[in-house]
């Protein structure tokens, strides 16, 4: 459906994406994930075809985005970031706006008009003036004028932004719903909204692409250890001396300062091991009291951050490698 | 042209929702109006002192006295407001981020483009359509030449058109409606008196200078003259602002 390789965009002398390679299935739910600046906007849009990259080639539905660009934004859904929308107009005209210019046929053009206005929940406000709409609904305007003319491809840059968490879970349902026929790209820096909506994440950072996978198995494959958090009530020192001693473990941190002798540590042990029956045994053999025993699960987050400072200090001690070179 | 006629649609409205056509139009006829008045009180003054003396009467007439002048403050009226018309073309949309969106659509920005100006080009029409009720009055009144008043008006429409391609590369260029609109104004100014400075330079660049100016085209038509010469310098004109507008389109899409 969407095949990019080794697309690179140089803004004067910045690279604002190196290299990026991806593909995207019909139907599927990509997510691109990253911080501000990352690159997420460059690349959608050079699939949508706003601006040409500087090298490397993109392709939708198997046509180059340099050569058959009108023929791609046919098929193509956008939804920029900061939603432009034309102020002045109302909603009804906008629409109408925008299946002309997609070319809707004259006489489709009421039906799908109030289709799309229907499936986003517009039909209240097709009289309001866009300037006075509320942020969810300029949200679901933004959103109705990319569904316009049904395409098969929607590229949403940051589609949940500035909401109130119920405007959140809305948009949400709708973008899980828009996906039955439709293959969505959409970028976001809220990690929930990762796991929850996408089939698919791509995790860019600096201009590249650092890893792509589905959510569940970044989270699962990361961890290089998994990690329990235990409470008991006995003195810290001994508590993680004893402990430390134990099959399996690796290391002990102490999880928050201690209160009337209950002490949260936690305890780091291989990755493929289950310490939990192994830590109770030893508490309860002790004679200490078992406050608190629980796994403490990977998240989007952990990976994301991981996986964006990584990078980060790998450039830096390269830096740092450079500027000794440059010194002797 | 698929979609031109979307965006022409769009933009007319945006010209008469903001209320930008009617403070245009009415500055303009009311300016006009004012011209048309003086020239007119003018002319029955000069009638009057004709009337004792037939060698005044005999070279003086409507054409001379009342439609060329008028022809002539209007063109200057227009000068005035043409950038007023074309600096939110596309500034407002690079400011506001809808040339995104925009050029997201299955539209070619060559639709785009002669979308807005034909949009900016009938609001041109319908203000000189408002200055109709004078040419009524003259034909009451009088046996005003009616291939002069033509081409005058010719001439003002052609002239108008090429201060819209030039205000809306202008516009192209920034996202600052302000700045568009005084660019726009001081370059057609410039354009206007080019010739003015021919006198000064030298032959070869005086010839030159004057074929670039709007003014000494301009003049032809308001004598009554259609010469291809002045004609296909206004569509040279207007084709070559165009083109560059096009062209600027294009660098901001890879500026991004």
């Amino acid at each position: 459906m969407i095949e990019v390789e080794g697309l690179t965009k140089f803004y004067g002398r910045l690279a604002a994406i190196k290299d990026v390679s991806f593909r995207v299935k019909s139907g599927e739910i990509v997510g691109f994930l990253g911080p501000n600046g990352a690159g997420k906007t460059t690349t959608m849009r050079i699939l949508t075809c706003f601006c040409p990259a500087s090298s490397g080639e993109a392709r939708v539905l198997g046509m180059d985005v340099r050569n058959e660009s009108l023929k791609i934004r046919e098929k193509v859904g956008y939804l920029p970031e900061n939603i432009p929308l034309y102020d002045w107009m109302r909603v009804k005209a906008y629409m109408d706006f925008v299946a002309r210019a997609k070319g809707v046929a004259a006489a489709d053009r009421p039906a799908e008009i109030d289709r799309v206005a229907e499936s986003v929940g517009l039909s209240q406000v097709m009289d309001k003036i866009i300037r006075w709409l509320s942020k969810g609904y300029r949200q679901r305007v933004g959103l109705a004028q990319a569904l316009i003319g049904d395409p098969p491809i929607l590229i949403l840059d940051e589609p949940t932004i500035g909401l109130d968490p119920k405007q959140i879970r809305e948009i949400r349902r709708l973008i899980k719903g828009f996906s039955q026929n439709r293959t969505v790209i959409l970028s976001t820096h809220i990690l929930p909204e990762v796991s929850q909506v996408c089939d698919r994440v791509i995790i860019i950072n600096k201009g590249s692409i650092v890893a792509e996978d589905s959510p569940e198995n970044l989270t699962s494959g990361h961890g290089k250890s998994s990690r329990t958090q235990i409470a008991v009530r006995a003195p810290e020192e001994e508590v993680r001396s004893f402990l430390s001693t134990l099959d399996g473990v690796l290391s002990v941190v102490p999880a928050r300062a201690a209160t009337n002798d209950e002490n949260a540590v936690i305890v780091e042990a291989a990755a493929e091991t289950d310490v939990r029956p192994e830590l109770a045994r030893a508490v309860l053999g002790k004679g200490w009291d078992l406050l608190e025993l629980r796994p403490i699960h990977v998240s989007l987050e952990d990976v994301f951050i991981d996986l964006v400072t990584e990078e980060t200090e790998d450039e830096a001690s390269a830096g740092v490698a450079g500027q000794k070179e440059e010194a002797s | 042209m698929k979609g031109l006629y979307a965006i022409f649609r769009k933009e007319t409205a945006n010209f008469f929702v903001s209320p930008i056509a009617y403070a245009v139009i009415a500055i303009f006829l009311l300016v006009s109006g004012f011209f048309f008045w003086a020239n007119v009180s003018f002319m029955s003054l000069v009638s009057l002192q004709a009337a004792n003396n037939p060698m005044i009467a005999e070279r003086i007439n409507l054409t001379d006295v009342v439609i060329r002048p008028l022809v002539q403050n209007m063109s200057i009226v227009l000068l005035f407001v043409m950038p007023l018309l074309t600096m939110r073309l596309f500034s407002e949309e690079k400011k506001s981020g809808t040339i995104e969106l925009l050029l997201t659509y299955p539209v070619t920005d060559l639709a785009v483009l002669f979308g807005k100006f034909l949009a900016a080009a009938l609001l041109l029409l319908v203000m000189l359509a408002g200055t109709l009720p004078f040419l009524v009055l003259l034909f009451g009144i009088g046996d005003p030449d009616p291939g002069t008043l033509l081409s005058g008006y010719l001439g003002l429409l052609l002239m108008g058109a090429a201060f819209m391609a030039l205000g809306i590369f202008i516009s192209s260029l920034t996202e600052n409606q302000i700045i568009a609109a005084a660019v726009s104004f001081g370059s057609a100014l410039l354009f206007w008196v080019l010739s003015w400075s021919s006198t000064l330079s030298g032959e070869k660049v005086g010839a030159v200078l004057r074929q670039l100016s709007i003014l000494e085209h301009l003049e032809s038509f308001n004598k009554g003259i259609l010469a291809l010469s002045d004609l296909s310098f206004f569509v040279l004109f207007i084709a070559f602002f165009l083109f560059l507008t096009l062209r600027s389109l294009e660098t901001n899409r890879w500026r991004g």
